[in-house]
């Protein structure tokens, strides 16, 4: 009797396989749908064109901030759910921004975050208030930004109108300090939204401190040549020049305004977007005694430090579109897990009563009002000897003040 | 604000701004003026020879200055390369079709400099940028004395090369008559080549002359070409002399209207004078009719 070999595959066998084949067929996708479906955040930032540095910068806080969202298991009250970035590039155009806005509902996005310039931001918010999508301003300082009555439009940070009253504080105790040296001022601004605005706000408001505006003179984006207004601000012999201006243009005003020997009390700037660690770094005697009323970190936060030690890490800067847009993510993650789900409305009634602590800022607890923030508010700093001292609140005061500053 | 003073202090410093015009002018002139087309991707190579003499500064501790022949002799062979490889070869015998190879080049040349560079803003701080010179009530920064100075040689040299040199004389024949010019034996490809190289080097130059007072990020370089296509319709499409007068015009109109109408309102002289020579002259103060 010869055994029979067995060489195929048996019944039992072929049974069995496909038994397991056909629970594993059916049984994935039940896997699949297991795993809470990620939440589409769209990050708009000028990542090109005349302002792709900061919005560069606003991009790395944001995935910075995605990651670490992620790391720490997701939007715990749905059931994990990660969040995934949807990168725009306004290319510093308020039509593309726009255009971003509509690709990204497209594809099912939950909130927006940015887009660092106030006309992008403006007309963006708008078109996200079609589809009753939450819009966090990360950065953009235009208050039309959020006085248009839109329910789905919230920013964290202080606006120009709270920056300008803080400045005109600033300055107006550091003038009582130095005797009312500086009676008269000029203010050089950008002639978009932000600097425009924030110039008006000033020159109404100076007086109030007994400073007058002898001259608003603004510049477009970008400008070549600095060494008129320099000629102008000489002929008008103010006490102090005041600044509002986008980075580049800044840091040309700065070195134009040194190399054309403008004497002046001081240099004082309100959202100064040239004012950070590069400028004071690489051109120390430029920015020498240089005063900006910005966003600043909370120096005393651990958080804080340790994500600058990150960023610094990376070979980048903890510039404020970094800290602001990793908050706002923060932000909006807070309200994912208060609201429980990614419902545009619900979203939306979890972010108008959020408590979010933004444990990065030198602000109190988040209080919304018609879309505004009232915790959040700007430092005073001055650059001495290369580096950025906090010179006012006093609370987190690194330095004490020099103005004026010594003559040339 | 009438005060003479500041009127003179404001011709200077329209002067010294006009320098740097002048060359960015210039090589946009002579690759016109040779080769009838406008070259988009020229802003978009001055910030490229812009970026070569930041990083010959942080990386080897080159003055701007001495880089001069450097970046100068590096623009020439990359335009020569570029025209040789690229436009040349692609163009197919149609002028629009180089329009759309510099305007490709364009995009593509900002975009890889975004991804290399990044958007950052860079600047070179040069040990004499606080050191001025006073002229009544003008205090002109050493840098912008400099570069001015060195502008205008660089244009005198570049004129007597045209003018005395047998290359020089090709271009201009080439220039003139292209047909004919191949008809005497002059290789018209060749001599396109070397026409886009010599505006690129100009190029060069004005990158190193601009770095000590001005700042580079992938978008600076087309600041300057708006100018510079105003300075060439000015002086005449193609004119060199054209280009030095009208850099010259441009320079004083922008700072005198900058401080007697404002930073913002001041930049309709030059519109104006824009519109003015394509009403009253349309051939610019140099040129001739075709």
């Amino acid at each position: 009797m010869t055994k029979q070999r067995k060489t195929g595959v048996s019944r039992r066998t072929f049974i069995a396989g496909g038994t397991a084949l056909a629970t594993g067929a059916i049984g994935a996708p039940a896997v699949v749908r297991a795993q809470p479906a990620a939440v589409k955040v769209g990050m708009i930032h000028p990542v090109t064109g005349f302002v792709a540095y900061n919005g560069q910068q606003s991009r790395l806080g944001g995935t910075m901030a995605i990651e670490d969202v992620n790391k720490a298991g997701g939007i715990k009250s749905m059931g994990g759910a990660k969040l995934e970035a949807l990168l725009g590039d306004s290319q510093s155009k308020v039509e593309v921004g726009v255009s971003e806005v509509e690709k990204m509902n497209e594809q099912g996005v939950a909130a927006y975050i940015g887009c660092f310039q106030s006309p992008v931001g403006i007309a963006a918010s708008q078109a996200a208030a079609k589809y009753g999508t939450p819009f966090l301003v990360d950065v953009g300082a235009s208050d039309l930004l959020m006085s248009r009555g839109l329910k789905n439009v919230f920013r964290l940070k202080p606006g120009f109108g709270v920056c300008v009253d803080d400045g005109i504080a600033s300055l107006a105790a550091l003038n009582k300090a130095a005797n009312g040296v500086a009676k008269t001022a000029v203010i050089v601004h950008e002639s978009g939204e932000f600097g425009t605005g924030t110039a008006k706000l000033l020159a109404g408001k100076l007086p109030s401190i007994g400073i007058a505006a002898k001259e608003l003179i603004a510049h477009d984006n970008p400008t070549r040549n600095f060494d008129n207004i320099a000629l102008r601000i000489r002929s008008l012999a103010p006490d102090i020049v005041m600044m509002s201006n986008y980075g580049n243009e800044y840091m040309l005003l700065a070195r134009t305004l040194y190399q054309q020997k403008v004497n002046v009390a001081g240099f004082f700037s309100i959202l100064g977007g040239g004012f950070n660690y590069k400028f004071v770094k690489e051109m120390p005697d430029v920015s020498q005694y240089m005063m900006d009323v910005n966003h600043w970190y909370n120096p005393k936060s651990p958080q804080a430090q340790a994500l600058k030690k990150r960023v610094e890490a990376t070979g980048a800067l903890f510039t404020f579109e970094v800290y602001l847009t990793y908050t706002n993510v923060m932000l909006l993650a807070d309200a994912l897990e208060h609201a429980g789900s990614a419902d545009k409305e619900k979203l939306i009634a979890a972010l108008a009563v959020s408590t979010f602590k933004a444990e990065l800022m030198p602000y109190g607890p988040t209080k919304f009002v018609n879309g505004q923030n009232q915790g959040g508010r700007p430092a005073t700093m001055q650059s001495l000897k290369g580096e950025i001292e906090v010179i006012a609140p006093e609370e987190f005061a690194s330095a004490k003040a020099v103005f004026p500053k010594p003559k040339l | 604000m009438f005060d003479p003073a500041f009127l003179l202090a404001g011709v200077l410093n329209g002067l010294l701004a006009g320098g740097i015009y002048v060359l960015v002018a210039v090589g946009l002139t002579l690759i016109y003026g040779v080769l009838h087309i406008i070259n988009f991707a020229h802003g978009s190579l001055l910030m490229l020879a812009m970026y070569a003499v930041f990083y010959l500064w942080r990386l080897i501790g080159i003055d701007p200055y001495a880089a001069l022949p450097v970046v100068i002799a590096g623009a020439f062979g990359f335009g020569f390369v570029l025209y040789r490889l690229l436009i040349g070869r692609y163009n197919h015998g149609r002028d629009e079709n180089i329009l759309l190879i510099t305007l490709g080049l364009s995009i593509v040349i900002d975009n890889v400099a975004l991804l290399f560079f990044g958007g950052d803003t860079q600047t070179i701080d040069v040990p004499y940028a606080g050191t001025f010179v006073e002229i009544g009530a003008a205090f002109l920064p050493l840098p912008k004395i400099i570069s001015f100075g060195a502008s205008l040689v660089i244009c005198a040299a570049l004129g007597l090369y045209m003018a005395k040199s047998d290359m020089g004389k090709a271009i201009r024949a080439v220039a003139k008559e292209r047909q004919g010019a191949r008809l005497v034996g002059i290789d018209v490809e060749n001599v396109f080549a070397v026409s886009y190289g010599i505006g690129i080097a100009c190029l060069g130059a004005a990158a190193c002359l601009l770095m000590p007072t001005y700042y580079v990020t992938p978008s600076s370089g087309h600041a300057f070409v708006l100018v510079a296509f105003t300075i060439v319709v000015l002086g005449g499409m193609g004119s060199f002399a054209g280009a030095a007068v009208g850099g010259f015009i441009i320079g004083i109109t922008e700072s005198l209207g900058g401080l007697f109408l404002g930073e913002q309102l001041g930049q309709i002289g030059i519109s104006l004078i824009f519109i003015l020579i394509l009403l009253l002259k349309p051939t610019g103060l140099f040129g001739s009719r075709a």
